[in-house]
């Protein structure tokens, strides 16, 4: 009897590619057990999926190539193993879901067929699995099974499909179920749906779960037990709990203390006068209403939140003040104007005063520009702030108060790396001098400890320069750390709007708590109690 | 996600010092795109210079050459390729012939280039009539048989060079014009974009500053193929007569010429077709090396050299 | 579907129309049929026998209104040159080229889709290498030359096919070979490209960790995907087929609608010329809606 169902035992992996060989594991060893599960912790570029693709055969050999180690699946080395071998193992006794379900699902079969697909690889009669699938769609909770064998990927939802992937996955009763980021692009509530999905199916099944993540959070909610990667290294290894309350290694630690939502919340009180009134605003495409009747006032100095599920309609906010889109109905007054019936002289006027910080820095700077060029492309276009010998001396400047150096101006985008990139982005909208900087899930493409030294630098350049930001995110504990005022938004309503402390500590409404309740705690004890919570309520 | 350790400045810097010897050592690299690169610049050398040395001896007919085999020295290396059918050394018609091939191709690749472009950027940044007007251009000139509307138009204007150039350029409009607007309704809605309309940048600037040169390099991608279809087409028609006329001359019409010899003199037909062949075949292979050089996702394989992957 | 099918109809017809007022005019500019036709030595009154017989008397708009008055009654008017309806001079050539086309872009499409799939499996591959270089110069080659090579080495040299003509099998051997390299070259190169981006995507992916097969992954998952662009180009090269391979037909003496053209266009038999362009016009109409519809099947995510 081997000592453990799946055993990786001192794995290292190398990549090779243009700039050298990069080491994406190294040495790494971590097994798992029926009935159990394992959580791989690590930020991006940690090599945290490597190991578990490497268990499927799904590393691409060139450019990859494994160097060493042994991966013993019941005893037997899948390393040695013949192709034809391991795709007897695939799908029948391991199976994987992965982050981002649209694309790993395959456009142009029906979901039906391709669920059906594992079971006829692995010898099940088409009818058989045509009725077993069935019985799979009702099992992971998909409404209408029946109808739902016939339609196609794009037909579905999000978390629908993440519902159809974990079908797909469990149809064999595999022993072992590999999660790659299964939650990463959900909406929070959604994603509690999943976890305790795969958690009851779990303990349903006894199968061995290994969840890879980047989220302290899913690791609190759903993990036995920890493994914490660093640059294609394990560094830590114990119980969540363990690995939580007494951390040893240096990085774990900084994880652990970068995790949002532990610091003080804001007790700002707000000027008497807001310096932008948005005033019932509705958009609508076709016969989506994305935004609908919408009120929202940003005082002097003050960060305003807007937080909400995907489709909520918190990003149509900001292009319809930035008049990237244009608005329906309803009025935005900035300094006695309407912004939204600007003549475009006007308009380019107040460009100068309302900057936006993008989702991902990678695509919001044009990669075919240094840094020099991006932040002073700001004089380009309004001349009258600068004159052009101080460019070179102010960009020097900027990048600096952004925490990076002046000679980075030199440089081009794909040099940096994300955090830096997002920095720039930030240096770019401060060239300006703007008195609102609009913030669009600006932190949350970011690492967690890269996303909590964005935030502090956000925080000193509001002190300092005195600005005002609006801030769209979907992730609350970041929210919380931040913001003054958050405004809740669902559907293209507003839920509610409160001070930071009524909104997390005392929400009024439903949905806010529904919200808050779905959200996940690094500590695994806070979320152990709400899991009781949970149980106790539906009983 | 984005999280990746800074790449040395002189590997991957487009602008940089180092870019020319970064462009070299991936083209080393592909030592089939090398072989293509050198022979262009050889047929580009001869379509400049060659009528200027050449033309004496290709405008005067030799008897004693009439249909003269390849490969015979006797009469000079300038028949090393055999004479013709008035007795004019092959290769030296075949390099004089080169200009003419070039500057048809040239003229109809640069010329429907810029228009298709142009017409290609305002149809797919124009959000008004323009934009659904033109692309409906584009299908209306694709829905015509190109070589025919060649054909009949040529027959009835004057087969002249200038003329050439203007019906090839224009049946290749819509492959500029569409793969532009394509890229334009993409890279609109990207970030950066985005980014600098907030800052308030005018259109002109956009368009310009941030579009062009990210639709650039596809665009030169499918120009170097198209010179190779413009060639063709340009063969095509001098072979049916209504390309070049006589005394001017082509590849094209060099291979036509020698069709009434094919039993007895195979090699008139011969060499102006290898001629075609070989330039068209080092433009195919210069478009596919482009085409992985721009990829990102295949720039991998060039990169790690001749080692794992030739 | 119907409102999609209406416009398209639209667009076409409206594109048509320009080529035929465009031919239709630039064809009466550039000279007078009659001194084509008539002996340099014809009288005054056979020239205005001539004229009147065929309506050449009239003003130009005329002449133009008169022709799309016949047209709507299906009336394409009579071939100068051939003394029949130039209807039927057409369909004669569309036929024999329709067959051409329809067996060479069923090979092309079989052959192309096969080894593009399988090259683009082993990128790099040595399999790869020889299917790709035997495409670029497939694609690089003048369909002139290639035919006059074949020519002189089978038919004059070796002896083994007719050289021109039809009637015989054999007689298809040479036309459909070398209108086959081109499209072959072009839709192969297509293929790969497409399939080397499919077989890179994250449902591959998923297919391997469910334990699917090589090959399954290949033709099932990825293929189906990469159809898309293929099926656009394996469209334009069917088209130019069905314009007519004007020059492989003419130098293998096929009576096609591609000689067709040419040969009247020699010989300004105009009515023949815009019979020729409207039922190939047709045809490509009726081709690019089979198309759409292929679109269609292959992706449910296209719905017109």
């Amino acid at each position: 009897m081997p000592d453990h169902l799946l055993d990786v035992r001192n794995l290292s992996v190398d990549f090779h590619t243009a700039r050298g060989t990069v080491h994406a594991v190294r040495d790494v060893s971590w097994h798992l057990d029926r009935g159990e599960v394992l959580a791989i912790l690590g930020e991006s570029g940690s090599g945290k999926s490597v190991s578990a693709s490497a268990v499927l055969d799904l590393i691409d050999c060139p450019p990859g190539e494994i160097t060493s180690g042994e991966i013993l699946f019941d005893g037997r080395n899948l390393l040695t193993m013949s192709a034809d071998a391991r795709r007897q193992i695939n799908g029948k006794r391991i199976a994987m879901i992965f982050q981002d379900p649209l694309s790993h699902l395959n456009p142009v079969y029906t979901v039906g067929w391709q669920i059906e697909e594992t079971m006829v690889v692995h010898g099940t009669a088409r009818d058989a699995a045509r009725r077993e699938t069935v019985e799979l769609l009702r099992k992971v909770g998909l409404p209408d099974p029946e109808g739902a064998v016939e339609k196609y990927p794009h037909q579905f939802s999000g978390g629908q499909r993440q519902r159809l992937m974990i079908a797909m996955a469990l149809a064999l009763k595999p022993d072992v179920l590999i999660a790659d980021e299964p939650t990463t692009a959900l909406d929070v509530t959604v994603q509690a749906q999943i976890l305790a999905l795969l958690q009851s199916l779990q303990k349903e099944t006894g199968m061995g779960l290994l969840i890879i993540t980047h989220d302290l959070g899913v690791v609190a909610e759903i993990a036995h037990r920890v493994v914490v990667m660093n640059e294609g290294e394990i560094v830590e290894r114990g119980s969540a709990r363990e690995v939580y309350h007494n951390p040893q290694h240096a990085y774990t630690k900084k994880l652990i203390s970068a995790a949002p939502g532990q610091g003080a919340m804001s007790e700002g009180g707000q000027g008497p006068e807001p310096m932008l009134s948005m005033r019932g605003v509705t958009k609508t495409y076709g016969a989506f209403h994305a935004i609908d009747d919408l009120d929202l006032d940003l005082y002097p100095n003050e960060t305003l939140a807007i937080v909400g599920e995907s489709g909520s309609g918190k990003s149509t906010t900001a292009k319809l003040l930035l008049r990237l889109e244009e608005a329906d109905a309803g009025e935005a007054h900035y300094e006695g104007r309407d912004i939204f019936k600007l003549s475009p002289k006007e308009l380019y006027e107040m460009r100068r005063d309302i900057q936006m910080v993008f989702q991902d820095p990678t695509q919001s700077l044009n990669p075919r520009m240094s840094v020099y060029k991006i932040i002073s492309e700001a004089w380009v276009i309004h001349p009258e702030i600068l004159p052009k010998p101080r460019w070179r001396e102010r960009v020097a400047e900027l990048l600096e108060q952004v925490g990076l150096e002046a000679e980075h101006m030199y440089r081009h985008p794909h040099q940096f790396s994300g955090g830096q990139r997002q920095r720039i982005a930030i240096a770019r909208a401060l060239a300006l001098e703007p008195r609102i900087i609009v913030c669009d899930e600006a932190v949350s493409a970011l690492d967690v400890s890269i996303q909590a030294q964005v935030i502090d630098l956000l925080h000193r350049l509001k002190d300092e320069l005195n600005l005002s930001y609006i801030f769209i995110a979907h992730d609350l504990p970041v929210v919380r750390d931040f913001a003054d005022r958050v405004l809740v938004m669902q559907k293209g309503k507003v839920v509610e709007v409160g001070p930071v402390r009524q909104i997390f500590e005392s929400p009024r409404e439903d949905y806010t708590r529904n919200l808050l309740a779905a959200s996940l705690d690094p500590d695994p004890d806070v979320q152990a109690e709400r899991r009781a919570a949970r149980l106790e309520a539906a009983q | 996600m984005v999280e990746r350790s800074p790449a040395p400045a002189a590997t991957r810097t487009k602008e940089g010092p180092g870019a020319l010897r970064t462009a070299l050592s991936l083209l080393w690299a592909d030592k089939l795109a090398c072989a293509a690169v050198i022979f262009l610049v050889i047929v580009t050398l001869c379509a400049i210079f060659g009528p200027m040395f050449l033309e004496e001896i290709t405008s005067k007919p030799n008897l004693r050459g009439r249909n003269a085999p390849p490969f015979d020295l006797s009469k000079g290396w300038m028949f090393i390729l055999g004479g013709d059918q008035l007795g004019r050394p092959l290769l030296a018609r075949i390099i004089v012939a080169a200009q003419n091939t070039m500057v048809v191709a040239a003229g109809a690749v640069v010329a429907s280039m810029i228009i298709g472009s142009a017409l290609g950027l305002i149809a797919g940044y124009s959000r008004g009539r323009a934009g659904q007007i033109i692309p409906r251009l584009a299908d209306v000139i694709m829905s015509f048989p190109s070589l025919l509307l060649a054909v009949i138009v040529l027959y009835m204007l004057e087969p002249a060079v200038g003329n050439l150039v203007i019906v090839l350029a224009i049946t290749r409009i819509p492959i500029y014009l569409r793969t532009t607007r394509a890229e334009v309704l993409e890279i609109r809605e990207r970030m950066f974009v985005q980014a600098a309309r907030v800052m308030g940048a005018s259109t002109k600037r956009i368009v310009f500053r941030h579009i062009l040169p990210v639709v650039l390099p596809t665009l030169t991608t499918i120009a170097t193929l198209d010179f190779a279809f413009v060639m063709l087409a340009e063969s095509s028609l001098s072979f049916l007569g209504i390309g070049i006329q006589p005394p001017e001359i082509t590849w094209g019409l060099m291979v036509s010429q020698g069709r009434p010899y094919l039993t007895s003199a195979w090699w008139l037909c011969f060499w102006p077709g290898l001629a075609i062949i070989l330039t068209t075949l080092s433009l195919n292979l210069l478009s596919n090396w482009l085409r992985v050089v721009l990829d990102p996702q295949q720039r991998w394989r060039l990169e790690m050299g001749g080692k794992k992957n030739a | 579907m119907k409102q999609f099918l209406g416009k398209r109809a639209v667009a076409s017809a409206v594109s048509l129309l320009g080529l035929v007022v465009l031919v239709f005019f630039l064809s009466r500019l550039t000279g007078d049929p009659t001194d084509l036709y008539l002996p340099v030595d014809a009288s005054v009154e056979s020239r205005e026998q001539f004229r009147e017989l065929h309506g050449l008397n009239d003003p130009l708009v005329m002449q133009f209104v008169n022709y799309l008055g016949d047209l709507v009654r299906f009336d394409f008017g009579e071939s100068i040159r051939r003394n029949e309806p130039a209807i039927d001079a057409v369909l004669r050539g569309f036929s024999w080229t329709l067959t051409l086309a329809v067996i060479t872009m069923g090979l092309v499409t079989v052959c192309a889709i096969t080894f593009g799939a399988l090259a683009a499996f082993n990128v790099g591959g040595r399999f790869d290498r020889f299917a790709t270089f035997v495409s670029l110069i497939g694609a690089s080659a003048p369909d002139f030359w290639i035919a006059i090579v074949a020519i002189v080495l089978f038919s004059v040299n070796l002896g083994w096919l007719p050289t021109s003509g039809t009637g015989t099998v054999w007689h298809w051997v040479l036309p459909v070979a070398v209108l086959f390299i081109r499209p072959f070259g072009l839709i192969l190169q297509v293929v790969r490209g497409s399939m080397i981006s499919a077989l890179q995507s994250a449902y591959v992916k998923t297919a391997r960790a469910k334990g699917v097969g090589n090959r399954p992954i290949i033709f099932v998952h990825a293929l189906r995907n990469a159809m898309l662009p293929v099926i656009t180009v394996i469209g334009d090269q069917a088209a130019a087929l069905l314009n007519g391979a004007v020059v492989v037909e003419t130098i293998f003496g096929f009576p096609g609608v591609g000689k067709l053209m040419i040969d009247s266009i020699l010989q300004r038999d105009f009515t023949v010329i815009l019979a020729a362009i409207m039922v190939t016009a047709f045809a490509i109409f009726l081709m690019n809606i089979l198309i759409d519809i292929a679109y269609a099947i292959l992706d449910p995510r296209i719905r017109y």
